[in-house]
């Protein structure tokens, strides 16, 4: 492997049509990194993974995954990678371990009986070895496309919305099986739409209508944005509108009991909520969420 | 009780009912082609009162006569006398290959024997594999041996114009002497069986992986497309082979065809045929989106391949340009080649004609298929 970066493209473009789908997309994921990967619905996120993992040829652009070119090295990097579709795309009439056993062969994997057993373990998908994919929930299914991917032992995971439709508890789970991947060394891009996720990763990347519009760790992007943010302890449903009018702000979030209001302009909007009477506010962090609708509204204001 | 019945729900679903109607393009396609096809194909194309039979006649004593009975052999509309070859033995094989239906050989001293009254014999030889080709054609004959002559028997000999006939006909129906209808049908319907079955059974194996999603991983795996391909037919050309086994048992035991000819032989090209249809099934999984139409399109294919290839109606009734597509059909060149080695007993000599259309067509619908197989999702 040449180079130090697990993933390295440039000016990556696709079009569907008329519609250009992925718009120069340029990425660079070190080795051992969890990268977020997050944009609205539509953004490109999706195209971007298939472009990297060879499902789909750019129309423009060029780089490396796992040092093998993205264009024309595409059955190398198959062989490398991981890639977890976003929807279950394994097959519902086997079982768990047939679904393994199968994979297993298509990478001519040593050992195929112990690799499936030690992958099922892995995971505890054991007990249930022989129980059709088709009949598990949607938290274990997300566990058998992980077993599934990892069976080769990938130096790179490409995970679109590996998440989606699944219990915290699940969520959580599977992340701490992402930082153990890390941990040894494995490198990770995995797409969402949780800021829970995306805070659990080292670096983000936040791409819409196929451009890239900001990426670093998820520290880094709050402080970029020059958000400041305040809760507001009050659950009067009427207080929406009225804290929406108030100079300086731009975002009203209303979250059970209190409202969490954020903009650009701390000083303006904190002298805003001082004359509101009777109102408790005091400054809060701003979170993630908040940059990355403040980072969509801007786009929407001034299209590309 | 309140009629349970709201006319704007009920019209909610039609509506919705049009509109996904017309998304789906080949299924909208198919219910108006396919009986637009079936009109064609029945109105047109069949015909099951065969005529102009391919007939070669050996004269081994050309006179007047002869020629007269020639001629109201082809005036009668069912013989089309062809140039004959230069031995019987090259107009069997011509019969055996099925490019000759009738052989009518006139013996030496045949207009001899008939001056002097004798009442000589012809011989008829039919290719009866297929009763219903040849029965209308043969019944024709009924009549001619007391017609044929009557211009020609003048004067002195007009007494040999009337009845008895002054000549007689005889016919040997061959390969199938009984005239026994099963004969034909039970190895045909080996092949109808397959085509349907094969086409089918691919065609939906592939829609399946795209329907169902799992494409989109399967392609994202380190296998090559001609695995995909190679790996998804060999099973089913097991499949087919246990069907061919049921059907040559129940054929044997059950209809008591014959099995004239050599059994590895007939096993060999039935592989030939299961690999054109299961290429077909791959080609048409590759165009369609949904399992539904690939099925549409199986039909597509099996409706013709069932009434222009010969199964159900004789091939030579057909017009020309009917018998132009049946050609082009694999089941047309398979039922030629199982009939040809069940009933005739033909060898791989007279079979190899009927092999290499199928290896052709198999060749070019794989092109077609390994051009369209998605490697990516573009």
């Amino acid at each position: 492997m040449n180079g130090e970066y697990a993933i390295d493209v440039h000016g990556l473009s696709k079009s569907f049509g008329h519609k250009r789908v992925v718009n120069g997309l340029s990425l660079r994921v070190e080795k051992g990194e969890i990268y977020g990967f997050l944009g609205p619905n539509g953004s490109g996120k999706t195209t971007s993974i298939r472009m990297l993992c060879g499902l789909l040829t750019p129309d423009e652009g060029s780089g490396t995954c796992l040092g093998f070119d993205v264009r024309s090295q595409s059955a190398e990097i198959k062989k490398q990678v991981g890639y977890m579709t976003q929807r279950f795309s394994f097959y519902e009439d086997l079982s768990i371990r047939e679904n393994l056993d199968f994979v297993a062969r298509l990478y001519a994997m040593p050992n195929r009986k112990q690799t499936v057993q030690a992958g099922m373990e892995d995971l505890g998908l054991a007990d249930r070895a022989d129980q059709l994919a088709g009949t598990l929930s949607g938290g274990w299914k997300q566990r058998l496309a992980l077993a599934a991917c990892m069976l080769h032992r990938p130096r790179l995971l490409l995970l679109d919305e590996p998440t989606a439709g699944v219990d915290p508890k699940a969520r959580r789970d599977f992340w701490d099986e992402i930082h153990r991947l890390a941990g040894q060394g494995i490198s990770v891009l995995v797409s969402t739409h949780y800021m829970d996720e995306a805070a659990r990763c080292h670096r983000l990347a936040y791409i819409a209508y196929g451009n890239l519009l900001a990426s670093g760790s998820p520290e880094a992007l709050i402080a970029q944005s020059g958000l400041a943010s305040f809760d507001v302890k009050d659950d009067d449903p009427a207080l929406a509108e009225r804290l929406r009018k108030l100079p300086g702000v731009q975002q009203v979030v209303a979250m059970g009991n209190l409202y969490s209001v954020s903009g650009r302009d701390g000083a303006l909007i904190e002298q805003g909520l001082a004359s509101l009477p009777g109102l408790r506010f005091e400054r809060a962090e701003t979170g993630l969420e908040q940059v990355f609708i403040q980072l969509m509204e801007n786009v929407q204001d001034a299209p590309p | 009780m309140k009629f349970p019945l709201a006319w704007n729900r009920l019209w909610a679903i039609v509506l919705k009912e049009f509109v996904q109607m017309r998304r789906d393009r080949i299924t909208f396609a198919m219910m108006v082609g396919i009986p637009v096809m079936q009109l064609i194909l029945f109105g047109f194309a069949i015909n099951t009162d065969p005529k102009r039979l391919p007939t070669v006649v050996f004269d081994a004593s050309p006179s007047a006569y002869t020629r007269s009975l020639v001629a109201s052999l082809e005036n009668s509309g069912y013989y089309d006398v062809l140039p004959p070859p230069e031995t019987v033995a090259e107009a069997r094989e011509a019969m055996a290959i099925g490019e000759v239906q009738f052989i009518v050989s006139i013996p030496p001293d045949f207009s001899r024997q008939l001056v002097r009254g004798e009442k000589p014999a012809l011989l008829l030889e039919a290719d009866a594999s297929d009763p219903a080709a040849t029965g209308n054609a043969i019944s024709a004959l009924a009549n001619l041996n007391q017609s044929a002559l009557q211009h020609d028997l003048k004067g002195p000999l007009a007494r040999l114009g009337t009845a008895p006939p002054p000549f007689e006909i005889r016919i040997q129906r061959n390969y199938n002497p009984e005239g026994i209808t099963q004969y034909n049908i039970v190895p045909g319907l080996m092949g109808t069986i397959l085509t349907m079955t094969m086409i089918m059974m691919t065609g939906m194996a592939m829609t399946r992986e795209l329907e169902r999603g799992t494409l989109e991983n399967l392609l994202a795996f380190p296998v090559h497309p001609l695995e995909v391909m190679i790996g998804k037919i060999l099973p089913y050309i097991i499949v087919g082979y246990i069907q061919v086994t049921v059907i040559l048992v129940a054929a044997y035991f059950l209809f008591d065809v014959p099995i004239a000819g050599s059994l590895p032989l007939l096993l060999a090209c039935v592989l030939v045929f299961l690999a054109a249809n299961l290429t077909v099934g791959m080609m048409f999984s590759t165009i369609a989106k949904s399992q539904l139409q690939a099925m549409q399109m199986t039909f597509f294919f099996f409706l013709p391949s069932m009434l222009l290839s010969g199964f159900m109606f004789p091939f030579r009734g057909m017009p020309h340009w009917a018998q132009i597509i049946g050609e082009g059909l694999p089941l047309t060149h398979f039922l030629r080649i199982v009939r040809g080695i069940m009933l005739k007993g033909n060898g791989w000599a007279e079979t190899w004609p009927n092999v290499w259309p199928l290896l052709v067509f198999m060749g070019v619908v794989m092109l077609i298929g390994f051009k369209r197989y998605r490697k990516t999702l573009d």
